[in-house]
């Protein structure tokens, strides 16, 4: 994998994981040796909320005068988001300063989040975002608005930041053996991002030798390339096992390949990537 | 990828809004629907129909979410001769042959030609519209006593003077109900919707246009569905621009031109006449709020409720009401900051935009309109790159030799020009044409230079030429060089 000088794509919001996204970004820029870019979109607002006139009349020059009007209020509403947005962006710069990885680039646009990530991730090697946006507190159980479509439109791993970052010593990989975490697993060994930490490979279903033996032959893999592995294998749901693993043997962040299946699919069954992510309270590695 | 999020934005981004305004445009369709009617000479349940049916279908294929489609008065005046000399099922056909040479529009991209149409043109265009809606209440008028004069005049007064004590309610509602009742309460003697012809009391119904499937009726049907064509596309792309730039957002071109064909076939299908975007309402809309698709779609669906309800009560309605909506849609439709900047334009700009007008206002055909308009400006455009050519002498080393340095665009605007820059009575041993700095674009610019070089032989001059590659490198057609991304370098290098 040729990443060098590609950089740390850290996307800020305002919400309340900003500290953390730019905690954990400083921490994978330390450990690849790799530049931070910031990133903020500033989105407008799918709806119109200018005032409304039901008159349903055309007057003399209604269509320059409108202009004039809808202008005025874009303008005022563009304002305060760009004041917004600057005050996100230098309160992230700060919070990455403080962690020791001072953005190389700061990127403020307009836009979708998607659109702009698919125009800078030529130069990303890791995006780094968090778990959920700007009303996170709103609606406690939902993702945020981007993170699906980021996660199924990005090449590159994506890092999802939890609400705090307190250190990552072990971590889990969720094996599946898809071809999304045979990459992950190749990221792993080939990457300095995870070399040095304890390795926790987990597989989720029915105790038997052939899944035993799969296991084992990644395990072994693993170890060869120096890491510390232990591993797992559990019947059940793949979202309740892993968390409960996880939180019982303090893994701090999460490995997996995600969104292996059709949108349609998703649409009707829900997705397993969402659901552990959800359930998890760690930070999550993601691979597509 | 994007595909789920911007369904979900463009439906459901604005739902209030959106079915407010939705509710808005529907009741300002209904008299203008039935006036295009009128105006086409066919029942005014035509146009109804077709104002629902394209409505519900725009909303669901159409390329510019908040858009208005329905029947409309540019493609009504087009149709009237048809209707006069062949009757409702071959207005039908046409109405569904227009759908079909639209949606192959769409499928070859020719929603981009509308670049071609220049800013002008489109001014022109929008400014004839206004005045032919204008002149087609005129025959209302005709024999008409005091009453109806009284009539419109009370109508435009509600027009206008209401939206400054309220903005809830629209207007020319307002104005159609009170001259509704006060024309019943007087027993007015006004001639009324009723009287206009039938009005629809059912949902429509899939019906074959009933006309025989020869070459005899495709004939008959082929001009007006090309002209209906061409308008409906050049109202519909011009309309999108429109609220394009009043909603600071982007919309799909070509997807307009196929939507604008469907749209006609399901209207052609259904008893409806062919139709294509409304100015008027899409202003209407996006001054109410309504943004995205759901409005088009509650406009169709509401309109469509309203005249199955209401049925009774649109016979009523006096033909001064809607007479006084039209002017009001003409005198909204009419760009008035056209005409100061008369003045201040460029004059080319300006004649382009007054022959559009003439053009249109003196064929009664708005596509002949711009493609005048378009011929103008392509004309006056050429005129001034020609004028971009400048060729300069001087005499290298010795009087029997001269250097001609050509700048600019050779082309056949300006190839006499070149020809005559050179003096061919001096006498001379050696000339040197320079054309590192000439752009050399067409056939004629290379046979100007050929004369030049053969004058000069024959006066036993010799001739060099310097610089012959990168002149003729313009020369796109045959050097392809505009398919090669470094085009514009390549261009500008020498």
């Amino acid at each position: 994998m040729t990443t060098t000088g590609k950089a740390v794509l850290t996307c800020v919001d305002g919400s309340i994981y900003t500290d953390s996204v730019c905690q954990h970004a400083a921490w994978a820029s330390q450990r690849l040796s790799a530049p931070v870019h910031l990133i903020h979109v500033s989105t407008p607002p799918l709806s119109y909320d200018g005032p409304a006139d039901y008159s349903g009349s055309l007057r003399v020059g209604e269509m320059s005068t409108l202009l004039e009007k809808l202008t005025e209020v874009d303008e005022a509403r563009g304002k305060l988001d760009h004041r917004k947005g600057e005050l996100i962006v230098e309160h992230a710069r700060a919070v990455l300063g403080a962690a020791g990885s001072p953005p190389r680039e700061v990127l403020h646009r307009r836009g979708s989040l998607v659109e702009t990530l698919a125009e800078q991730e030529a130069a990303a090697q890791l995006i780094v975002l968090g778990k959920r946006g700007e009303h996170a507190d709103f609606a406690t159980l939902h993702l945020g608005a981007n993170l699906e479509r980021v996660v199924r439109a990005a090449h590159v791993p994506l890092l999802v930041a939890a609400r705090a970052f307190s250190g990552i010593e072990h971590f889990a990989i969720a094996y599946d053996g898809g071809p999304s975490s045979e990459k992950a697993l190749a990221y792993i060994v080939s990457s300095p991002l995870l070399r040095g930490l304890v390795c926790h490979l987990i597989m989720v279903g029915q105790d038997s030798a052939e899944r035993r033996g799969e296991l084992a032959s990644v395990a072994d893999k693993l170890t060869k390339h120096g890491f510390e592995v232990k591993t797992h294998l559990q019947m059940g749901r793949p979202n309740e096992v892993i968390a409960a693993y996880c939180e019982a043997n303090a893994i701090s962040l999460l490995v997996m390949g995600a969104y292996g299946h059709s949108r349609i699919r998703t649409f009707v069954i829900g997705s397993t990537t969402s659901a552990m992510i959800r359930s998890c309270h760690i930070p999550v590695l993601l691979f597509r | 990828m994007l595909a789920w999020s911007t369904l979900r934005a463009e439906w459901f981004g604005n739902v209030r809004n959106d079915l407010l305004a939705g509710m808005v445009v529907a009741l300002a369709l209904i008299p203008e629907a039935i006036a295009f009617s009128i105006i086409a000479g066919v029942d005014p349940q035509v146009g109804l129909y077709a104002s629902f049916a394209i409505a519900v279908v725009m909303a669901f294929v159409g390329g510019r979410p908040g858009m208005i489609s329905a029947a409309t008065g540019a493609m009504a005046l087009v149709m009237v001769t048809l209707v006069k000399n062949h009757g409702l099922e071959y207005l039908l056909a046409a109405t569904i042959l227009t759908g079909s040479l639209q949606v192959a529009a769409g499928a070859l991209k020719l929603g981009g030609l509308l670049s071609f149409v220049s800013r002008s043109v489109v001014t022109g265009f929008v400014n004839a519209l206004a005045i032919l809606i204008f002149l087609a209440q005129l025959p209302e008028f005709y024999g008409a006593g005091w009453q109806m004069y009284a009539m419109v005049a009370l109508g435009l007064a509600i027009i206008y003077l209401l939206p400054r004590v309220t903005r809830a309610v629209p207007s020319p509602l307002v104005s159609i109900v009170v001259l509704t009742i006060l024309s019943i309460v007087m027993r007015l003697d006004l001639r009324t919707v009723g009287d206009m012809g039938a009005l629809p009391s059912t949902l429509p119904v899939f019906l074959l246009p009933n006309i025989p499937l020869n070459l005899e009726t495709l004939l008959i049907i082929l001009p007006y569905s090309l002209t209906l064509t061409a308008v409906g596309l050049l109202e519909s792309l011009m309309t999108a621009v429109i609220v394009d730039d009043l909603t600071d957002t982007p919309s799909d071109k070509n997807r307009e031109c196929w939507g604008q064909g469907v749209a006609n076939i399901v209207s052609g299908c259904f008893g409806g006449m062919a139709g294509c975007a409304m100015i008027g309402q899409s202003v209407i809309n996006v001054k109410s709020g309504g943004r995205g698709r759901l409005s088009t779609l509650f406009a169709g669906l509401f309109l469509l409720f309203l005249i199955l309800v209401l049925g009774n009560w649109v016979q009523q309605i006096p033909m001064a009401a809607l007479v006084a909506v039209m002017i009001m849609v003409s005198i909204g439709t009419f760009s008035w900051s056209s005409l100061t900047s008369l003045r201040t334009s460029p004059k080319s700009s300006s004649i382009v935009m007054v022959a559009t007008v003439a053009v249109v206002v003196i064929t009664h055909d708005l596509a002949q309109g711009v493609m005048v308009g378009v011929a103008l400006s392509a004309l006056f455009f050429a005129h001034k790159v020609s004028r971009l050519l400048a060729v300069t002498s001087k005499h290298a080393e010795d009087e029997s030799h001269r250097r001609y340095t050509v700048q600019g665009q050779v082309f056949f605007a300006s190839a006499n020009k070149f020809t005559a820059a050179f003096d061919f009575k001096e006498v001379l041993e050696h000339v040197t044409i320079d054309l590192t700095h000439a752009h050399f674009w067409d056939v004629s610019a290379v046979s100007a230079l050929d004369t030049v070089v053969l004058k000069f032989r024959r006066e036993g001059t010799a001739v060099e030429i310097i610089g012959l590659n990168e002149a003729s490198a313009t020369i796109v057609d045959r050097h392809a060089i505009h398919d090669k991304p470094d085009a514009l370098e390549l261009l500008l290098k020498h």
